[in-house]
Formats: structure tokens, C-alpha cells, sequence
């Protein structure tokens, strides 16, 4: 039997409740507890607003839009959480000439909470990567790359918690296959280990051990691909018990809402993927009710 | 009176918040889910702003003179089997690379073939500076010389030939039939000779990545020419005046 069911409103539709059940709902928001996470994928070194002549992207992105916005939606709910689903590095000058010396000191100062690392973060190599890491205020995060063997030894964690306003939130971080995407001489001794196992070790260890309240996924697997031998989130979403976000990168997926997936327990997953180059920002709010009843109405998602 | 109303909301209030909404965490009830664009309705936070202006003074110092023209824009997309951006790279490659080749082994170069994922922009039309360079260049791969047997090189063109991408190629004409078949190969315009040996340009990305990458699965050497791609390019942007480059028939297949 499904413990918790899940019904997807259309964002219309979750308006008409929202008035019928105006009184009711009010109060029992006072109660709740609001989580905010704020994500990013695939910025590649994306720091000024795309020019007004640009082809796709006219005066769109830039990190120090980005900042006014994470810091409008911080002043609105404190308990906000940022994070990046790796690709960071390479795409402008400002890498080539800084080696992502800016980025790094750009996302510290943004206040990021966390990044997943994506196979352009090695374009400088594993010492190029390391040479950076004193700019970097918030953590590096990969259950699946082996590092022990690397300089990187020590400085990427697989998961971390989070406890804000009491709602203990883990997160943990998944990368893609390096080799054939990335020389060897770049990533040296990193072992890939298969992401959907390690996964499930992860959510597993986040739920039951640390008792988290919420589990999400900070994943550079690519969100879906033609080739079901190459392990993607939708896939990793239907394969996992406690997930209950995969923020995706990879694939500069523009979805045009958060894709719900099932997953094995029978409950929602959200997987998201915001494109790239910062033009956009992901954000997904969850609210946790006090009253167990509650439950019984399943969650609903409004996407 | 009044006074009592108020005594009453302030205990509702208090009610309310005392039973209605308990210190626990509770059951996760409901996920929104959106995505906020960046765009220009958003003021620049300026501290962020200030922070980043010298890193752009210097960039911009570097990259932004005049190097070359474009009198059209070079495209990833406008032909079937080549593009004009993919033959503008390759095509480059093939100039900058082979006196140097030449000048270390005193070998000609035969052609080039480079990865259509590693061309990351097109060249809009109008002046084209040193920034052009790094925004279709972006990495920092080198320029390699890789020495193929005939069967090698079959085995690269009949990659190629089964290629959904377009992967740019210089030097080489390569036709096939309308079930993409192959038709013929001609190399320096001399049909390929399976018993000779090739001398071909192409990334040191396609090389190091080994058999997994796809391109070169053999190779009897690898000669190193020290000269990073975006360097070729822009070392070509300042010799020629106006970029030429078009879709041509290096590339085709036939119809009938």
C-alpha cells in the first residue's frame, strides 16, 4: 500500500483550492514549515548577462542579477538553501584567463550552500580544480568518484546535512562516467563508481541513519538519454526509495516545468534541470505540515 | 468593549499558534516546483557588479580588437553533411598546421578531422576579435598529428560516413550513396590508397581520449605540434582579411 499518495495540480487548479479552502489553509500555513531550494546547473563560467545582440539568449543570466534574486527570495524566506549541479568551469574568457578562480569566489559570496561536480571542472585538471578550492566557501559533492588516490583526497565530501528551521535536509552529489568525456590525464586516479548503487546507498544512509527530513540528489548525470545503458535522472528517479529531489545538470535541459517521476516506494519524485549559462533559476518549495493527518491527503505537487 | 475584542483575537491567535502549529517537523504535504528566469526586469546586485569589473577590464583589453571580418556568419547547422563553421575550423587547421608539420618531420600533412562537439559557437557576422576565438575554442586542447595505416583510415571514414553529427573535415572528399553507403574517398584529390600511410591533424582530445571517444582506435604515432587550436585560429585571424568558408561538396550524399 502506498504510504503517502501524490496528486500533480496544474498551477490553475491549485489556485481554486487554494480559495476554497482560504480560512483553513491560512492558519494552518502559520504551522508550517517552508523549505526553499534554490538551484543552478551548467553556468559554464556564465558571468555577465548574455549581450543584447545574442541570437538565443538577449540580456539574459548574470551572476550579479542572480545574487539579487537569491537575495530577494532569501529576505522572503530565511530558510533557503543554493545550490549548483556542476559545470562551472569553461565556457568564457573568464576561465581560460582566471582558471575559475571567479566563479568560485562569485558562488562563495552568492553564499551557495553546495555543487555537484561536472566533467568541466576537471578542464584544468585535478590540480587546477584543487587550485581552487581555497575560493570555495561551500562544498564540493560526489558519493561516486573516488578521490582517494588524487590530490582532491579530502576535499569533496559524498553528502551533507543540512538542518534548517528543524527540517534536516541531506544532500548528496552524483557524477558522470569520465571516461570518453574527459582525457585521462586530466582526472588521473578519479574512480567512477556506478551512480544509481551508490544512490541508493546514499538516500538510504540520509534517511535511516541521519534521519533527514527531505533527501535531494545533486546530479551531473544528464537528465535523460536515448541509450538506456547510460545512467540518467529520470532513470535514477524511478530507482530510488527516499529521493525527494534530483537537481539535474549535464544535458542543459531547459524543462519547461519539473518532471514527477515515481519512485519505487510509489512516491513523487521531482527531477529538475534549469538549461544552463545561469539564464535561469531553479526553485523549489516544500512545506511540512506539523499535523500527521495531514498525510492522509498525500502531497501535493504544484508544478 | 473594544478593549475585550481585542483581549478575544489576541487568544484566538494564541490558540492558534500554541495547538493549531506545533514545533515539529511533520509530514512533507506540498512541493511547488518553478523555474525564475534571469532576465533584464532583474537589477544587478552592484557590490557583485563592482567585484567583477576589473577581471572584465582585463579580458576586455585582450580580446576585443579587430582581427578579421565576417562577411556572412559561419553556421553549425546549415548543411546536411558539412557546415560552413565546421569547414571555416577545420579548414584552419589544415593552413596553420601543415608547414609547421612539414617544417618538424618533413612530411605533408594528408587532412584533418576534428569532433563537431569541440566547435562551441558560430561567428555571427561583422568583426571578428580574439574573443571569436575563444568562444568556438573555449578549451585548451593542442594541435596533433596522428600517423594512420590504410585500415585505420578506413576505419575513420566509415566513422565518419555512420556519424549522425557533422564532424568537420579537411582535405579529404568523401561521398556517399543515398543509403550512406560508401561511394568514394578522395585525399589530396588522389583516390584513397588503403596501402599507404596518413598523416592526419585533429585534437589531442580525440587522441587521449583513446578508443572510447571513437575517432582514432589505431594509430602507429603521435606528433605533437605545442600549438593550442584557439591559437591557430586566432594566428589565422590576423593573417587573412575576410573569413571565407562555405557549405561545399567535401562532404556529400547522393540523392539517387
Amino acid at each position: 500500500m502506498k504510504r503517502r499518495d501524490f496528486l500533480t495540480n496544474t498551477a490553475a487548479a491549485s489556485t481554486l483550492i487554494g480559495l476554497g479552502g482560504l480560512g483553513m489553509n491560512s492558519c494552518s500555513r502559520l504551522g508550517q514549515k517552508h523549505i526553499t531550494i534554490l538551484h543552478t546547473n551548467d553556468v559554464h563560467s556564465h558571468i555577465d548577462p548574455f549581450p543584447a545582440s545574442h541570437s538565443e539568449f538577449a540580456n539574459l543570466g548574470g551572476i550579479a542579477k542572480r545574487a539579487t534574486l537569491v537575495e530577494q527570495i532569501r529576505n522572503e524566506n530565511p530558510n533557503t538553501l543554493l545550490f549548483d549541479a556542476g559545470d562551472i568551469f569553461q565556457g568564457t574568457p573568464y576561465f581560460n584567463f582566471y582558471g575559475g578562480e571567479l566563479e568560485f569566489k562569485l558562488m562563495s559570496k552568492l553564499k551557495y550552500d553546495a555543487s555537484a561536480i561536472g566533467n568541466h571542472d576537471f578542464d584544468n585538471g585535478i590540480d587546477g580544480l584543487l587550485a581552487q578550492m581555497p575560493h570555495a566557501s561551500f562544498e564540493l559533492l560526489c558519493a561516486n568518484y573516488d578521490f582517494t588516490n588524487t590530490v582532491m583526497n579530502g576535499y569533496v565530501k559524498p553528502y551533507k546535512t543540512y538542518l534548517v528551521d528543524g527540517v534536516k535536509i541531506g544532500v548528496y552529489g552524483l557524477g558522470i562516467e569520465l571516461d570518453g568525456l574527459v582525457t585521462k590525464k586530466l582526472y588521473k586516479e578519479t574512480v567512477y563508481l556506478n551512480p544509481y548503487e551508490i544512490a541508493l546507498d546514499m538516500e538510504r544512509k540520509l534517511k535511516e541513519e541521519e534521519n533527514c527530513d527531505l533527501v535531494i540528489c545533486l546530479s551531473h548525470l544528464g537528465y535523460d538519454y536515448d541509450n538506456p545503458e547510460r545512467p540518467m535522472d529520470t532513470q535514477l528517479a524511478q530507482r530510488t526509495h527516499y529521493t525527494d529531489l534530483i537537481i539535474g545538470g549535464h544535458t542543459h535541459t531547459f524543462l519547461e516545468k519539473p518532471d514527477v517521476r515515481t519512485n519505487r516506494k510509489g512516491n513523487a519524485v521531482l527531477v529538475n534541470q534549469v538549461g544552463c549559462y545561469g539564464i535561469n533559476l531553479g526553485r523549489i518549495d516544500f512545506y511540512f505540515d506539523p499535523d500527521k493527518n495531514a498525510s492522509a491527503e498525500g502531497v501535493s505537487i504544484v508544478v | 468593549m473594544i478593549d475585550l475584542k481585542f483581549k478575544q483575537i489576541v487568544a484566538i491567535v494564541t490558540f492558534c499558534f500554541l495547538f493549531s502549529c506545533k514545533n515539529t517537523t511533520g509530514e512533507l504535504v506540498e512541493i511547488q516546483g518553478k523555474q525564475v528566469p534571469i532576465d533584464a526586469s532583474i537589477k544587478p546586485t552592484e557590490s557583485i557588479s563592482e567585484f567583477v569589473a576589473p577581471y572584465r577590464n582585463r579580458i576586455d583589453e585582450v580580446l576585443d580588437s579587430t582581427l578579421a571580418f565576417a562577411p556572412e556568419p559561419f553556421l553549425l547547422d546549415d548543411g546536411k553533411r558539412n557546415t560552413s563553421m565546421g569547414n571555416l575550423m577545420a579548414d584552419i587547421v589544415f593552413k596553420e598546421t601543415a608547414p609547421i608539420f612539414k617544417g618538424r618531420t618533413g612530411k605533408e600533412l594528408d587532412f584533418v578531422v576534428l569532433n563537431y562537439g569541440g566547435v562551441r559557437s558560430i561567428i555571427s557576422a561583422g568583426n571578428v576579435s580574439a574573443r571569436n576565438a575563444y568562444e568556438v575554442m573555449p578549451f585548451e586542447n593542442y594541435i596533433v598529428v596522428v600517423e594512420l595505416d590504410g585500415s585505420a583510415v578506413r576505419k575513420l571514414i566509415d566513422f565518419l560516413t555512420k556519424a549522425t553529427r557533422r564532424h568537420p573535415i579537411s582535405g579529404i572528399q568523401i561521398v556517399v550513396d543515398k543509403n550512406g553507403g560508401l561511394e568514394s574517398v578522395d585525399i589530396h584529390g588522389e583516390p584513397f590508397d588503403e596501402s599507404r600511410i596518413y598523416y592526419v591533424a585533429t585534437s589531442d582530445y580525440l587522441v587521449q581520449g583513446g578508443p572510447s571517444v571513437g575517432f582514432f582506435d589505431e594509430m602507429i604515432s603521435v606528433s605533437d605540434t605545442d600549438y593550442l587550436l584557439r591559437n591557430a585560429i586566432i594566428d589565422h585571424f590576423r593573417k587573412v582579411d575576410t573569413l571565407k568558408a562555405v557549405v561545399d561538396d567535401r562532404f556529400i550524399q547522393l540523392e539517387n
